[in-house]
């Protein structure tokens, strides 16, 4: 007796034999279900442990950005650095300030790792190996998405500190703005695959979708890394400005599962861009298909860490007119046009493919430089005073 | 509907991580736009100028070490400025061309780490100050071969310097000079361009000349504006007027030319160290001056061209063996005065950035 | 072109990733100091040193503490004062070196170390006893006499206090020739 959603799963039926192997004939009844709950465990564990290695990695990566080395004392390269990390924020005081709301404070951290873990039943890491294939995966990847907002700003009003409550209040700000680009250059992808299901959207594309929809992937990976949080991002726990946003007040291991909430996000974000613009799993044969797939996460995971490494932070109102002025056209653009070339060539062919793709790159750079000229002509022109050649000198002191 | 807000009071520092120190505002917020401010100062006061008086003249320099401890060889070369002209001492020449080279070398360390910092507080992860500080750590380590020390160095003393620079300092010195102009095109090629860093520093706390003027402002800011006033070229001392530099200016007096002022300055600096290399005579570095120093009864005011701005010393000697006054004119205290003109009305991001810009120490502001 | 300047950035953020990090790991390497380095532990030669105290006057924040005993038995031997006491209180220390230029005698110096971190600030007083059986690798700073012969106190020999003078010292017998036989 198994789940029924469960029943093309090629993971669960592996898993499935397995346990019926070993199991004793007279508890046949419960073999479904502990299967499903090892396949669970299986899952979430697997990204409980590839978060502190991206976490090490990270680090690492970061390190050699800024010409250091990172942390490399802890084990082999130092990868059991987070496990050090860990145990140092375990065994730590746990403090809860005065002015807070316990009962909020204390469940924020759940609040907030919660939905990353939700996220993670969609994605599919292979060809075959998924949790399973939502039919509405995209629109649920969405809903859950948004859940972590709660956490943070229930995290960011219980504190009772006002850096806490300003982060809190930018990352609604940032939800809502980014939330809409999010959305509609998904709407593009949904259009061209035709389904919500993730699984159905790899098996869609014929050449990874970043080659079709450029301009789609680039406001996507804008508003994703926006939506995680990350650098240029990152208002919402600015350090220079806000001390460290909602978990100011935070310390110990709720502080920790923040930062491993935090960071599983940015593992499952990556993990999404992986699968809608870089066709998942699928790759040349010779490696397994999960092995493609943590190829293609790591480079953009890469990508993720050089832009953190290298810009700046932008302030809260040009991320808003990021958000609203420039990304919201640009996917607006990538919408339209590719409704209209989906009315166009309905099914798409080798000549056709190179065509749209053509298309879609020249439409992307032409639509990019035009905003951006339109935008930031008042604010982003280089100006280069000189050095004057004849001094003038102030009067003299003394 | 109409939505009412109140004002919220939030105390930026004592401990905040942008605010360079010990420094701590009282800043009314309307969401993330300021409404009104009050810097709170003292936290690192030391009582330097009081200490001065109760110790000999050349126990001073070690004080002088710790005001704008990012600039201690600037800080050493206005005292023993002012307490040789209160003496009338005649510096040998060779001793006043280490002395500027040292203080030039002080000055692109110290613009380097204004830069870092600034750059660090815009959110840019560290990576600008990691790069600002590789270079800095190469100056710091020259330091080291001239005066043993790296940041407290006391390198000056009444008369010229404590000593003559050891044999494999000038090949390193050399070295220095041939790489760093890559090191700052590198840093010009990651941040000058920078979108972000353009809309995060342009048209931000733009000031006047005016303004700037009648709060006294000096330094980078004030160059920033568009005023080409340099203490090294109005009023030169050691052997400024022997050479060729120019005084880089901005247009807007916003950030951004703040930023660009120092980048500019630290290539005027290195122009500056080269000249001196090539020319500078054998000879002694120290005139004879007594350990314990008495310079004759009278006052003396000596402005230098400190990274941060004019600083100088204002010394009452009453013909004993330790100042009867020590005023100090610290660059980084002054130029803090239009903090309201700047702030009021930005939006908080641009707080940080803006201390960042005005470089301040809290070792020189508050004393 | 916008972008133009992100993209310039990015490439050197990039070609810095394949640079050698600039960094140095700590216990296992270490940054070589110059030989003039003012370091922490001070070298203190006691047959050198006439106690004086012209060090603990210069000192600006007076943490010599020396005691001398004109005793007879010591002005018999020579012209010194024995000395009792001669405390360095280096956790108030800012190493300026400033008693090093005021020692007449040569006497005092610099240490190299830089290692000499404690947990108490009792731990941070050098007491007379530590300065005289300490292994004396003195920093050349203001002392050319170092300097001049090339020492380096990070990899060259300990000291003892005939070699440190600023001239060569005179054996026993020179001395009683000048001294005692007069």
């Amino acid at each position: 007796m198994s789940p029924s959603v469960l029943e093309n799963n090629a993971l669960y039926q592996s898993i499935y034999s397995a346990i019926n192997w070993v199991m004793p004939d007279f508890l046949d009844s419960i073999v479904g279900y502990a299967a499903a709950f090892a396949m669970v465990m299986l899952v979430a564990n697997l990204v409980l442990v590839i978060t502190p290695l991206f976490i090490w990695f990270e680090r690492r990566i970061l390190g050699r950005f800024q010409q250091r080395l990172g942390p490399n004392r802890w084990g082999p390269f130092g990868l059991l650095q987070p496990i050090a990390d860990a145990i140092k924020l375990i065994i730590k005081e746990d403090i809860v300030p005065r002015g807070a709301d316990r009962l909020v404070f204390n469940a924020a951290p759940v609040i907030l790792f919660m939905p990353v873990m939700l996220m993670v039943a969609v994605i599919p890491f292979g060809t075959q190996f998924y949790l399973v294939d939502l039919n509405v995966a995209v629109l649920y990847i969405i809903a859950v998405g948004t859940l972590e907002t709660i956490g943070i700003f229930m995290a960011g009003w219980a504190s009772g500190n006002r850096y806490a409550l300003m982060g809190a209040v930018r990352s609604v700000a940032m939800l809502v703005s980014y939330e809409v680009p999010l959305v509609m250059s998904l709407a593009a992808v949904l259009l061209w695959a035709g389904s919500m299901s993730l699984v159905e959207i790899v098996d869609k594309q014929p050449v990874p979708l970043i080659l079709l929809q450029p301009l789609g992937f680039f406001v996507f990976i804008a508003a994703t890394i926006a939506e995680m949080n990350r650098a240029p991002f990152d208002l919402i726990e600015a350090e220079s400005e806000i001390v460290a946003g909602y978990h100011t007040e935070y310390s110990g291991m709720k502080f920790g599962v923040f930062q491993l909430a935090e960071f599983a996000s940015v593992v499952v974000g990556a993990g999404f861009i992986t699968a809608i613009f870089l066709k998942g799993a699928a790759g040349w044969s010779f490696l397994p298909s999960p092995a493609w797939f943590s190829l293609k996460w790591l480079a953009v995971i890469f990508c993720i860490i050089w832009i953190r490494a290298t810009l700046p932070r932008v302030r809260v109102d040009q991320v808003m007119a990021f958000a609203w002025k420039f990304l919201l056209p640009l996917s607006a653009i990538n919408l339209i046009l590719v409704a209209v070339e989906m009315v166009i060539w309905p099914s798409p062919n080798g000549a056709q493919l190179w065509m749209i793709g053509l298309i879609n790159f020249a439409v992307a750079a032409v639509a990019i430089a035009v905003l951006a000229t339109a935008l930031g002509h008042r604010n982003f022109a280089p100006r280069s005073p000189q050095i004057p050649t004849s001094t003038v000198v102030g009067e003299k002191v003394v | 509907m109409s939505v009412s807000s109140n004002p919220v009071t939030v105390n930026i520092g004592p401990q905040h991580p942008s605010t360079h120190g010990v420094f701590r505002l009282k800043v009314e917020f309307d969401g993330e736009e300021i409404l009104d401010l009050e810097p709170v100062f003292g936290y690192l006061h030391r009582g330097t100028e009081k200490l001065a008086e109760e110790r000999n003249y050349s126990q001073v320099i070690t004080l002088t070490d710790r005001l704008d401890y990012t600039a201690s060889m600037t800080n050493n070369q206005a005292y023993v400025l002012t307490c040789e002209k209160l003496g009338q001492i005649d510096v040998p020449e060779r001793g006043l061309y280490l002395r500027v080279i040292a203080a030039e070398l002080q000055r692109v360390a110290a613009h380097l780490m204004a830069t870092g910092f600034l750059l660090q507080d815009m959110g840019a992860m560290g990576t600008p100050l990691m790069y600002c500080f590789r270079e800095r750590e190469r100056i710091l380590e020259l330091f080291e071969m001239l005066c043993g020390a790296r940041i407290t160095n006391s390198y000056m003393r009444i008369g010229g310097v404590f000593y003559d620079a050891p044999e494999s300092f000038w090949p390193a010195l050399r070295q220095f000079l041939a790489e760093m102009p890559e090191y700052i095109d590198e840093y010009e090629s990651l941040m000058t361009g920078n979108e972000i860093l353009l809309g995060r520093t342009k048209g931000v706390s733009s000031l006047s000349i005016e303004d700037i003027v009648n709060a006294s402002i000096s330094g980078p800011m004030l160059r920033a504006a568009g005023l080409s006033w340099d203490v090294r070229k109005s009023d030169p001392y050691d052997i400024y007027s022997s050479l060729d530099f120019e005084v880089p200016v901005g247009t807007q007096g916003d950030v951004y030319d703040r930023y660009w002022v120092r980048l500019q300055e630290m290539r005027q600096s290195l122009s500056l160290v080269e000249q001196c290399v090539s020319r500078i005579p054998q000879g002694p570095v120290r005139a004879e001056v007594p350990l314990i120093f008495r310079p004759p009864e009278g006052d003396a005011y000596v402005p230098i061209e400190a990274p941060k701005g004019e600083l100088g010393f204002y010394i009452v000697s009453d013909g004993g063996i330790s100042p009867y006054r020590c005023k100090i004119r610290a660059p980084s205290f002054i130029n803090l005065t239009l903090l309201k003109e700047m702030l009021i009305g930005r939006k908080m991001a641009d707080l940080v950035v803006i201390l960042g810009s005005i470089d301040i120490n809290m070792g020189e502001v508050d004393r | 072109m916008y972008g133009i300047g992100i993209a310039k950035g990015l490439l050197v953020t990039l070609r810095n990733l394949f640079r050698t990090p600039s960094t140095v790991q700590y216990p296992e390497e270490r940054v070589e100091q110059h030989s003039r380095f003012r370091g922490q532990e001070f070298s203190w030669y006691e047959e050198r040193c006439t106690g004086c105290a012209s060090c603990a006057k210069y000192c600006p924040l007076g943490i010599i503490e020396i005691v001398t005993d004109p005793s007879q038995q010591a002005i018999q031997d020579g012209d010194k004062y024995a000395i009792e006491k001669f405390d360095i209180d280096i956790g108030r220390c800012m190493y300026c070196g400033l008693c090093v230029e005021a020692c007449p005698y040569d006497a005092l110096f610099m240490g190299s170390g830089f290692e000499r971190a404690r947990y108490t600030r009792d731990e941070l007083f050098i007491p007379m006893e530590e300065l005289k059986n300490a292994t004396k690798r003195p920093s050349t700073w203001f002392r050319p006499q170092l300097e001049g012969k090339g020492y380096d106190p990070q990899s060259g020999q300990p000291l003892g206090w005939k070699d440190v003078g600023r001239h060569e010292a005179p054996d026993y017998e020179a001395m009683q020739r000048r001294w005692a036989d007069r």
